[in-house]
């Protein structure tokens, strides 16, 4: 135990303890084996009546909502760039991972069906075509990261949108999907541009996205938000987004650190666009890759606040809900969500929780570390 | 030739409608420094209020508005439709900028970006209702009878080919450059146009000066609106398909306005006019001579290029940031 030092008015961190290797493991692994435990617990515990399936693709839905809005938060909230191309890395992925599981069960089952349970060989072969998708989002990223170099805010933006507006179009111009019998006598005119579907969208893919990889995903989305944001590259982001040229003036590599916000939104994007692509109901369309698209998560991320990973999972959570919650009123639906968004802007600017997270609004006596009487609380005290 | 011909007329037609909307854009963005969202969709209510004045005014002037070989209505008539739909959209900018801007005018630029686009939903679904739009595309009546002007016979690969410029074209681009002289006018020779421009040199400095910033910006905004909705109802001339109001088409159609103010250099009311006719002539050229599928892959490639290039656009001044 360190004596306090009453020099320093603020609580200096206390040195970490010794661990073993497999001390460091355990601590460091906890929150990822917390979160496959859970995504398991929810999909093996999850309701089988017919009555549920709604409810579970709206929870599928809210898992892929999170996972994207905070990976866009690490470049919008926590970088402070302001993308607007973000659903591109999510059609990207969710196009790449296609290939792999779509033209992959082909060739290993000879049929696009489902191969195997949760954590049969299919799911293997969709969890490696994520994976893969979620690189090839990165390398994407890596492109789109290297204009924000040189253009700032709104420039950045637009070139971000025109990013997924290219992409929109040439997704549209892609070859019709294979069938099986149709792989065999294909030719190189088939794959040139590749087939996936053109303006209809990538359909018929097997639908291997379940709860326990959506929510597997989530948690390691989170797990790396929360590192990040503790992590000296997470807060040389931090110092970029509140000021670029003193980041630079105290050392921050500001090219560098941009360009790896990008390329990690990207990569959870790319992530979440396979979960996308395979979820049964849904088919990934080249409109995905667009303006609209991406504005679902700038929204989600400016409602949730800057840089709060709380409240953006909070906000990806009520915004994929309340438009389910509103569809009863079908033709209002939209203008009861654009009010409230109004409504939300004008009456709490900062988005729900500003740069805060859920737990800081904790009441104080659940606060663990007790007021030790300290030189600065004494004189907080008597002011 | 020919080809060549066809197409630079359909560059101009077009251009000054992405002119037009550009200017809107780039006035906003000069004096508030965000991208008005809400803009693209003043213009598809300009083009709808404009259909459903037609459809309105037809019987009242003895025409049929569902008969298509119905002779063409007065020129009064069109003119009036304009006028109506250019008063009625300046009065919803006035709205909009009043109720959802003018509280954000010290919030962070992201919230009234954010604030943009609800404006821009809203306006897209409220029109979809029945009772107002609906939401299903509709048929422009003909307010002009696309009269033949002239014809030109000019030499193309397959021998002579006519190239015909008729009434409807000639129109737009007449139009839109009356109103476009006369924004140049008003914003470089009156006291208002100046009070604009300074207002968007240094917001506070102008409101020290003695400026009425808010009533500026709120011209600024029914200017805006009137030149949307006078493209709008160009449009519809030019494109009687209407699509309903929350269609992508319109959402696009902005986008590439929204190009042409960022290329030509975004706060220059010139560099829009320059930004709208450099786009269509890309679009137009590039589907007619490359692929036409690909026309927007032209305009937003175009638009990277220049700004990795001169990232302050065409004519824009770089602002050198002081720490």
């Amino acid at each position: 135990m360190r004596k306090p030092n009453p020099d320093t008015p603020f609580d200096s961190p206390t040195p970490p303890r010794e661990r073993g290797l497999l001390g460091t493991l355990a601590n460091s692994a906890w929150p990822i084996l917390l979160g496959i435990a859970l995504a398991a617990a929810l999909h093996y515990f999850w309701p089988l009546g017919p009555g549920w399936l709604y409810y579970k693709k709206v929870v599928l839905d809210v898992g892929i909502a999170i996972i994207l809005a905070v990976s866009l938060n690490i470049v919008n909230g926590m970088t402070g760039q302001f993308s607007l191309g973000h659903a591109a890395f999510l059609a990207i992925g969710g196009y790449t991972s296609g290939i792999v599981t779509y033209y992959g069960s082909i060739l290993l089952w000879k049929s696009t069906d489902l191969h195997g349970g949760v954590l049969g060989p299919g799911a293997w072969l969709f969890v490696f075509a994520c994976l893969l998708g979620a690189l090839v989002a990165t390398a994407a990223g890596y492109v789109v990261g290297l204009p924000s170099l040189r253009l700032r805010g709104d420039y950045l933006a637009i070139v971000t949108l025109g990013f997924g507006e290219i992409l929109r179009v040439v997704l549209q111009q892609t070859n019709p999907i294979l069938s099986p019998d149709q792989l065999d006598s294909s030719s190189l005119k088939n794959w040139l541009p590749p087939p996936v579907g053109g303006a209809v969208g990538f359909n018929g893919l097997p639908t291997y996205t379940t709860l326990f990889w959506v929510y597997v995903f989530v948690a390691l989305m989170l797990v790396v938000a929360f590192r990040l944001k503790r992590s000296s590259l997470g807060r040389a982001m931090i110092s970029v987004r509140e000021d670029e040229f003193a980041a630079q003036a105290m050392g921050v590599h500001v090219a560098r650190v941009k360009v790896m916000a990008f390329m990690i939104a990207a990569f959870f994007a790319g992530l979440a666009g396979g979960l996308f692509a395979h979820e049964s109901g849904l088919i990934l369309r080249p409109l995905d890759a667009g303006f609209l698209r991406s504005l679902d998560y700038v929204i989600m991320t400016v409602l949730g606040g800057r840089g709060s990973i709380s409240g953006v999972v909070l906000a990806a959570t009520l915004l994929t809900v309340l438009p389910e919650y509103l569809r009863d009123f079908d033709q209002y639906r939209l203008i009861v969500y654009s009010l409230l968004l109004i409504g939300m802007m004008l009456l709490r600017p900062q988005g729900l929780f500003g740069i805060h997270e859920i737990w800081d609004w904790r009441p104080r006596w659940f606060t663990r570390k007790p007021q030790t009487r300290s030189p600065s609380n004494e004189k907080r005290g008597a002011a | 030739m020919a080809d060549f011909a066809q197409t630079l007329m359909t560059t101009l037609a077009v251009g000054s409608l992405y002119a037009l909307i550009a200017l809107g854009y780039t006035m906003v963005y000069g004096i508030l420094k965000f991208i008005n969202f809400a803009h693209s969709d003043i213009v598809v209510l300009g083009a709808w209020i404009s259909f459903t004045l037609t459809r309105w005014l037809f019987p009242a002037v003895g025409l049929d508005a569902h008969n298509p070989d119905s002779p063409a209505p007065p020129l009064w008539l069109g003119a009036s439709i304009l006028i109506a739909a250019v008063v009625a959209c300046s009065l919803i900018g006035f709205v909009i900028e009043r109720f959802a801007y003018r509280p954000l005018r010290k919030a962070p630029r992201l919230n009234v970006l954010i604030t943009a686009i609800g404006v821009s939903l809203l306006l897209q679904n409220l029109g979809q209702l029945s009772f107002m739009f609906g939401p299903s595309p509709q048929k422009m009546p003909a307010l002009l009878s696309n009269v033949e002007l002239w014809r030109l016979s000019l030499p193309s690969s397959g021998g002579a080919r006519n190239v015909v410029i008729g009434l409807v074209d000639v129109m737009i681009v007449g139009t839109s450059a009356v109103l476009m002289i006369a924004l140049e006018f008003l914003v470089f020779r009156t006291k208002i146009g100046t009070a604009m421009r300074a207002v968007s040199y240094d917001l506070e400095a102008s409101a020290l000066m003695g400026i009425p910033v808010d009533r500026i910006i709120s011209y600024t905004f029914m200017l805006g609106s009137a030149l949307a909705a006078a493209a709008g109802f160009l449009y519809a001339l030019k494109y009687p398909g209407l699509n309903q109001p929350a269609h992508t088409t319109w959402v696009l159609l902005g986008l590439k306005a929204f190009v042409a103010a960022v290329i030509g250099g975004i706060g220059n009311v010139r560099g829009a006019v320059l930004g709208g006719f450099v786009i269509a002539a890309v679009e137009q050229f590039g589907a007619y001579y490359l692929s036409s599928s690909y026309r927007d892959v032209y305009v937003f490639a175009l638009l990277i290029a220049i700004l990795l290039v001169r990232p302050s656009g065409l004519l824009g001044s770089t602002v050198r940031e002081k720490v």
